[in-house]
C-alpha cells in the first residue's frame, strides 16, 4: 500500500502521427487538454498550418503504394488494425471516458463499436467494387466496364462534438475513406484529441503503411482551412466542421474547396445530433470514389 | 517496262480531294422556326417578363436564324415555382407510369428525328452526318434507357425506396445540345424529379423545340421547364434558393464559381467540365486505325467536346510514321456547309469560340510549335476554322495545358509507358485518355494508372445511356449515364 502511494505515475507525452512518424508539432507549442471540469489530463501538440500541409506531402507520397495495394491486402492490414484495438480497449475507453464525460460503462461500449465499425470496413475493401462497379451493356460491340477507384488524399475534419464523437465518430470517418484507398489528412477533434492521438499509436504497429493516416491536433481554425484550400488534396470531409468553429465555417470551407473542385462532404444539419452508434451505411465508403470506365472494341 | 510508263493523269480536284458532287439537306426539313420565342414555362410558351431578346444565328452563315428571350430573374421564378408545383405530383406518380411518358419522349424524337438533326445542325454548326448519325440516335437511346429505369428504381444499389431530390435546375452548353439535354432531363425525370433547363445562349432552338416533344407526349405542365438566356439567366438559376439539385456540364471556371455558389446550402451538385485528354499511340498499335481515333478523337464535332483527345502522345519510334500518316488523312477532311452529307468538318459555334481558338493557336506559334494544317478553302461567311496539327509541343505551353475547344490538335512524345502516364495525368483535368496498342496486357496497365474519367481502348469518343461518363479532379464530379447516373437525381 504504502509502495503504490509513493509511485508517480509516467505521463504520456501525446504527439501529432504524421508519414508513419510521432512528431511534436513544428511550432514546439503545445495546448492543455482538460476534463469536463477543468482538470488538465495532458498537453495536446498544437499542429500548425505546416504540419498540416507536412501530413498533406505525407499522404500524397502514400497515395500510390496504398491504392496500389490489393484490395484483399488492404482488407487484411485494416483487419490487423482492428486486432491492436483491440488489445488496447481499456486505455481507449480510459480516453474517451475523460474526452466526452461518461461512465467508464458506457465508455467501453462506444469503443467497442468503434473496434467493431473497423472489422466492418476491413471487410468493405474487397467487395467495394463489386457494388460500385458496372458491366455496361452499350450498344455496340465493345466491351465497357466501369471500376471504383480511390480519389486520392482526404482531408478530414472529425466530428467535434456528440455522442461518441471522440474515438466511435473519428473511426466512422477515417475507416472507409482509407478502406477504399485512400490517405487521410485528419484533423482531430479539438476539445478532445486524446483517443485520436493514441489511434496514431495504434495505427503505427498495424502494419498501415507510414503517410496513409496522418493525424494533427490543434485548433480547427488553422488545420481545416489549410485542408480545404490545399492543391493537393482531393477531397474533403467536413463533417465536424460546423461544431468546431460556429455556423458559417463549414460553407467557408466548402467555398475554399470549390477552388480546386475538391470532392466534399458536407456535415450534417445539426452534427451535435449526429448518433455514431447507429449503422453506417455505404455512403461514406462511396463519397471518395471516382468511377473510371473503360471501352475497349471486341472482335477477332 | 517501266521506263516508258506516263505518268497518269491526274484527276480533276479540288484541295487535293476528288470532287463530290454536293448531297445538302434540306433546311426546310427543320420544320418552322419563328422569329421569336419566349420560355416553356407550366407547359406553355410564355413571354418573358424582360424586354431583352438575343439572337441566334447559323454560324455557318452568319443569318439570324431567330430571337429569344433574355431569361429575367423574375422568369427563373416562374419556372422554378412551376416545376415546385408539378413536383408533388409527377414524384407521386408510379414509376411505371413516368417511364411511359419517357418512353413516349423517346419514340417521338425518333419519330421526328430528321426535323431535329437539321434544326441541330442549323443552329449550332455541326455537321448533318453528326447530328443524324451520332447525336439524334443517342438522344432518343437515353430517353428510353432512363425510361427503363423509373420502375425499378429500388433495384439500383441506392437503397429501398430512394426518394427524388426535388427541382433540379439544369445548365447545358452548346457542343451538343440536345445530347446534352437528354443526358439531363432523362435521369432527372425517371428519378421523379421536376426540371427547370436553360440551353446555351448560342443554341437555344432545340430545347424549345424538346418543350413542343414534351407537349405532342402530354407530359404534365411544370414537369419539365425551359429558360432561356445567357449566363445570367444561369446563375440566377442555380443561385436560386427553392431549387434542390444543380447539373451543370460547361467550363471549369464557371463550375467552380458554381461550386463555390452553393456552398454551404443543401443543394446537390454535379458537374462536367472541362478535359484536355491524352490520346496516347504505342509503336504497336495499328496505325491506320488509330489514326482514325485521332482524327475522331479531336475533329469529331470541330473539336467542341470537352473528352476531346486534344493530346496527342506518340512513341518517339512511330512519330514520322504517325504523323505522316494522320497529315494525309486530315488532307482528306472536307470542311463546309454542315448541310451538305459529306461534309467532316463544320462550322465553329460562334465568333466568341473562334476568337478563342484563334487566340490560342497564335500562343502556340508563338510559343514555338510547329503550325500545319491541309491546303482546304474556307466559305466566305461564317465561323470557320481549318483542322490544325502543331507539333514539336512541350508540356509547358499553354495548347499543350488548356482546353481550346476546337479543331486543334497538339503531339507530343513519349518513349516509355511510365512516361507517357506522367505526362498524360500532368493536367488538373482527368475526363478522358485514350490508348492504342495491340497489347492487352499494356492497355490494362495503362488504363488502371490514367486519371481519368473515361478510358477509351483502341477506340475514341464512344458514347452509350448505359456506360457512366464524367471526371476525376477539375473535370467535375458526378457521373452521367448508367446506374451510376441516378446517383444525381436521388436522396442517398
Amino acid at each position: 500500500m504504502s509502495e503504490t502511494s509513493t509511485r508517480l505515475d509516467v505521463l504520456k507525452t501525446y504527439k501529432l502521427y504524421v508519414g508513419g512518424k510521432f512528431p511534436r508539432s513544428e511550432s514546439g507549442r503545445v495546448y492543455e487538454v482538460t476534463d469536463s471540469k477543468g482538470q488538465w489530463l495532458a498537453n495536446a501538440p498544437l499542429g500548425t498550418r505546416k504540419d498540416t500541409r507536412d501530413a498533406v506531402l505525407a499522404a500524397r507520397a502514400a497515395v500510390k503504394g496504398w491504392s496500389g495495394t490489393t484490395a484483399y491486402n488492404r482488407g487484411q492490414v485494416l483487419y490487423r488494425v482492428a486486432e491492436m484495438l483491440q488489445g488496447r480497449r481499456e486505455p481507449f475507453a480510459a480516453e474517451v471516458a475523460v474526452s466526452e464525460n461518461i461512465g467508464a460503462k458506457k465508455a467501453a461500449a462506444l469503443v467497442d463499436a468503434a473496434i467493431d465499425r473497423w472489422v466492418w470496413y476491413a471487410g468493405w475493401t474487397d467487395k467495394v467494387a463489386q457494388i460500385a462497379g458496372n458491366g455496361n451493356p452499350v450498344a455496340g460491340p465493345f466491351f465497357n466496364l466501369s471500376v471504383p477507384e480511390p480519389t486520392g488524399v482526404v482531408g478530414i475534419v472529425a466530428p467535434q462534438a456528440g455522442y461518441g464523437h471522440s474515438f466511435l465518430g473519428l473511426v466512422s470517418v477515417i475507416a472507409p475513406a482509407v478502406a477504399t484507398g485512400n490517405t487521410v489528412v485528419v484533423a482531430a477533434a479539438a476539445d478532445a484529441p486524446l483517443p485520436a492521438l493514441s489511434l496514431g499509436e495504434v495505427l503505427a504497429t498495424s502494419d498501415l503503411p507510414g503517410g496513409v493516416v496522418n493525424i494533427i491536433s490543434g485548433r480547427t481554425a488553422d488545420i481545416a482551412p489549410t485542408l480545404a484550400s490545399h492543391q493537393d488534396v482531393n477531397a474533403v470531409d467536413l463533417t465536424g466542421a460546423i461544431a468546431a468553429d460556429g455556423p458559417g465555417a463549414a460553407a467557408e470551407l466548402e467555398a475554399s474547396a470549390a477552388d480546386t473542385l475538391k470532392r466534399v462532404v458536407r456535415p450534417e444539419v445539426d452534427p451535435f445530433a449526429q448518433d455514431w452508434t447507429v449503422a453506417p451505411g455505404t455512403d461514406r465508403l462511396l463519397s471518395f470514389l471516382e468511377t473510371k470506365t473503360v471501352w475497349h472494341p471486341i472482335g477477332i | 517496262m517501266a521506263k516508258n510508263t506516263k505518268k497518269a493523269e491526274e484527276p480533276v480536284r479540288k484541295n487535293g480531294l476528288f470532287e463530290y458532287a454536293p448531297a445538302p439537306e434540306s433546311p426546310a426539313a427543320a420544320g418552322d422556326i419563328a422569329t421569336s420565342y419566349g420560355h416553356f414555362i407550366g407547359g406553355e410558351f410564355v413571354d418573358s417578363s424582360g424586354s431583352e431578346a438575343l439572337k441566334t444565328v447559323n454560324p455557318a452563315t452568319e443569318q439570324v436564324l431567330a430571337e429569344f428571350a433574355q431569361g429575367t430573374e423574375e422568369d427563373v421564378d416562374r419556372a422554378v415555382a412551376a416545376a415546385r408545383k408539378a413536383f408533388t405530383d409527377w414524384s407521386a406518380l408510379p414509376g411505371s407510369e413516368r417511364a411511359k411518358y419517357l418512353f413516349r419522349i423517346a419514340r417521338i424524337i425518333q419519330e421526328r428525328s430528321r426535323e431535329l438533326a437539321v434544326l441541330e445542325s442549323i443552329d449550332n454548326g455541326k455537321p448533318i452526318r453528326e447530328t443524324r448519325d451520332v447525336d439524334l440516335p443517342l438522344v432518343a437511346a437515353h430517353f428510353f434507357y432512363y425510361a427503363g429505369w423509373a420502375d425499378k428504381l429500388d433495384f439500383a444499389g441506392y437503397g429501398s425506396n430512394p426518394r427524388p431530390l426535388g427541382v433540379a435546375g439544369q445548365v447545358i452548353p452548346w457542343n451538343f445540345p440536345l445530347l446534352m439535354l437528354a443526358w439531363k432531363i432523362a435521369p432527372a425525370l425517371a428519378t421523379g424529379n421536376t426540371v427547370v433547363l436553360k440551353p446555351a445562349e448560342t443554341t437555344p432552338l432545340t430545347a424549345l423545340r424538346f418543350a413542343e416533344i414534351c407537349r405532342q407526349a402530354g407530359l404534365p405542365k411544370g414537369v419539365v421547364n425551359i429558360v432561356t438566356g445567357d449566363g445570367r439567366t444561369g446563375a440566377a438559376l442555380t443561385s436560386h434558393p427553392d431549387v434542390n439539385k444543380v447539373a451543370f456540364t460547361g467550363s471549369t471556371p464557371v463550375g467552380r464559381a458554381i461550386a463555390k455558389q452553393l456552398a454551404g446550402t443543401r443543394k446537390k451538385l454535379s458537374l462536367e467540365l472541362g478535359g484536355k485528354a491524352a490520346n496516347i499511340v504505342f509503336d504497336d498499335a495499328p496505325i491506320d486505325q488509330a489514326v482514325e481515333g485521332i482524327v475522331n478523337g479531336i475533329f469529331f464535332n470541330q473539336g467542341h467536346v470537352c473528352c476531346a483527345g486534344s493530346r496527342l502522345l506518340v512513341q518517339e519510334s512511330v512519330q514520322d510514321e504517325v504523323l505522316d500518316s494522320l497529315k494525309r488523312r486530315m488532307d482528306s477532311l472536307r470542311v463546309g456547309d454542315p448541310l451538305d452529307k459529306n461534309t467532316d468538318i463544320g462550322a465553329i459555334n460562334s465568333a466568341a469560340q473562334l476568337a478563342r481558338i484563334t487566340e490560342l493557336t497564335a500562343a502556340g506559334e508563338a510559343e514555338g510549335a510547329e503550325r500545319w494544317s491541309p491546303a482546304c478553302e474556307l466559305p466566305g461567311a461564317g465561323f470557320w476554322f481549318k483542322p490544325t496539327l502543331f507539333t514539336g509541343v512541350s508540356q509547358a505551353h499553354r495548347i499543350a495545358r488548356e482546353e481550346i475547344f476546337g479543331p486543334v490538335l497538339s503531339v507530343l512524345t513519349f518513349r516509355t509507358p511510365a512516361e507517357a502516364v506522367e505526362k498524360a495525368n500532368n493536367t488538373p483535368y482527368g475526363l478522358s485518355a485514350g490508348v492504342w496498342t495491340e497489347k492487352g496486357s499494356r492497355i490494362l496497365w495503362m488504363a488502371n494508372q490514367l486519371k481519368a474519367g473515361v478510358v477509351w481502348a483502341n477506340t475514341f469518343n464512344k458514347f452509350d445511356p448505359t456506360s457512366p461518363f464524367g471526371g476525376y479532379k477539375e473535370s467535375g464530379y458526378g457521373r452521367e449515364g448508367g446506374r451510376h447516373g441516378l446517383e444525381a437525381y436521388l436522396d442517398v
